[in-house]
């Protein structure tokens, strides 16, 4: 790497050797190098760190939902709502591309609902950035709140890379979509702290081999929670319902 | 598929570090573990800038390999997909060295020679 050094003007940067000979006012080609060193994402980042602080001061944990279209987020989530009643008081945040059918579906179960549509952006963007929720929050009763969920877009690459200020990560991975999964879509199955195993109630009728799923997420991820259901059913929703119960209790005992 | 929306984000920071020159050529260092594919993100820079102050600003991506350091033989491996083992003991015991770089490192700014 190069050497920092001051310019006139006060501004301090580092050139790589390799780049500008002549450097006494920029005489010849005029061109220098400059070091940023910033991370992409560090805009969406600092709003998400904005998020995170109004979640804490709210007192409200919350979680980032994601998974691939049609493995079971809405109706897990709508087992959710119904199974937390009485015991967290429970928002949804709900991240669609376009239409308010999911947020429909979830209207009237007793959890207030806050519709981002992100069709706004480049005619549709395929995940939830920290801006986006951010435009959400002020729909929600935060301060009422104890737990968030952010049901993100449907996709299994892009919302894995935007930071939108949660505390935990999950996702629902349904057995219909194959065992091969976690291998190709490996930054999502790894940002995530738990994995919600959905359509469980279908094993008898699929050549789903579950075992060789569970060994390919533990390939890339060997923290992860795994929680078999079927939102359909109901079965295994308890675990689920538990999970949630006890990252929100831990997060009020030692709040970050 | 979110290539779109990194070219967002690295156009505005250019912007704000070109203090008012041009710049010519950004370099972004992006790790293998990163879901970024380099033509689509190349392409989306092109039809980002097009017609803005970054229009012919060259996009450079330094492609960093995936290397884990094995903790139990101290090997290290270059992996393709993200399951953490050494390839030469099998030892989950690994540290992940490089692969998941996401920076945009320099600009070259030219100031207009009178």
């Amino acid at each position: 790497m190069g050497r920092f050094h001051h310019h006139a003007d006060g501004s301090v940067h580092e050139h790589d050797h390799r780049d500008v000979g002549d450097h006494s006012g920029y005489a010849d080609t005029g061109t220098e190098r400059v070091t940023v060193l910033e991370t992409i994402l560090a805009e969406n980042d600092r709003t998400a760190d904005r998020n995170r602080s109004d979640f804490v001061d709210a007192g409200v944990t919350t979680v980032n939902l994601m998974s691939s279209p049609g493995a079971g987020k809405t109706t897990l989530l709508k087992r959710t709502i119904t199974s937390l009643s009485g015991q967290l008081r429970l928002g949804i945040l709900e991240g669609d591309i376009a239409t308010d059918l999911d947020a429909y579906e979830l209207e009237g179960l007793g959890a207030p609902v806050s519709l981002v549509n992100t069709s706004a952006g480049f005619g549709g963007e395929c995940h939830l950035d920290a801006t986006m929720v951010r435009s959400g929050l002020g729909r929600l009763p935060l301060g009422d709140l104890d737990l968030l969920i952010i049901e993100n877009v449907g996709n299994l690459v892009c919302p894995a890379e935007f930071d939108v200020g949660q505390h935990s990560c999950a996702m629902v991975s349904a057995i219909t979509e194959g065992e091969e999964k976690p291998l190709k879509y490996p930054v999502m199955f790894r940002a995530c702290d738990v994995v919600v195993i959905n359509k469980i109630d279908l094993l008898p009728h699929l050549d789903f081999d579950l075992g060789l799923f569970l060994a390919n997420v533990r390939a890339v991820n060997p923290k992860a929670t795994l929680i078999e259901v079927s939102a359909r059913t109901g079965e295994g929703v308890d675990e689920w319902r538990q999970w949630l119960v006890e990252l929100a209790h831990r997060r009020v005992s030692a709040p970050a | 598929m979110h290539e779109l929306a990194l070219c967002q984000a690295i156009a505005d920071t250019v912007s704000q570090r070109a203090e008012g020159q041009i710049v010519t050529r950004v370099e972004v260092r992006i790790g293998h573990f990163r879901q970024v594919v380099p033509d689509s993100l190349l392409f989306s820079w092109e039809l980002l800038t097009a017609g803005t102050q970054l229009d012919s600003c060259e996009l450079a991506i330094d492609h960093v390999p995936a290397v884990i350091d094995c903790r139990a033989c101290g090997q290290m491996s270059t992996l393709d997909l993200p399951i953490l083992l050494c390839r030469s003991c099998e030892s989950s015991e690994v540290t992940l060295v490089s692969g998941e770089e996401f920076l945009i490192t320099s600009i070259d700014r030219t100031r207009e020679v009178c």
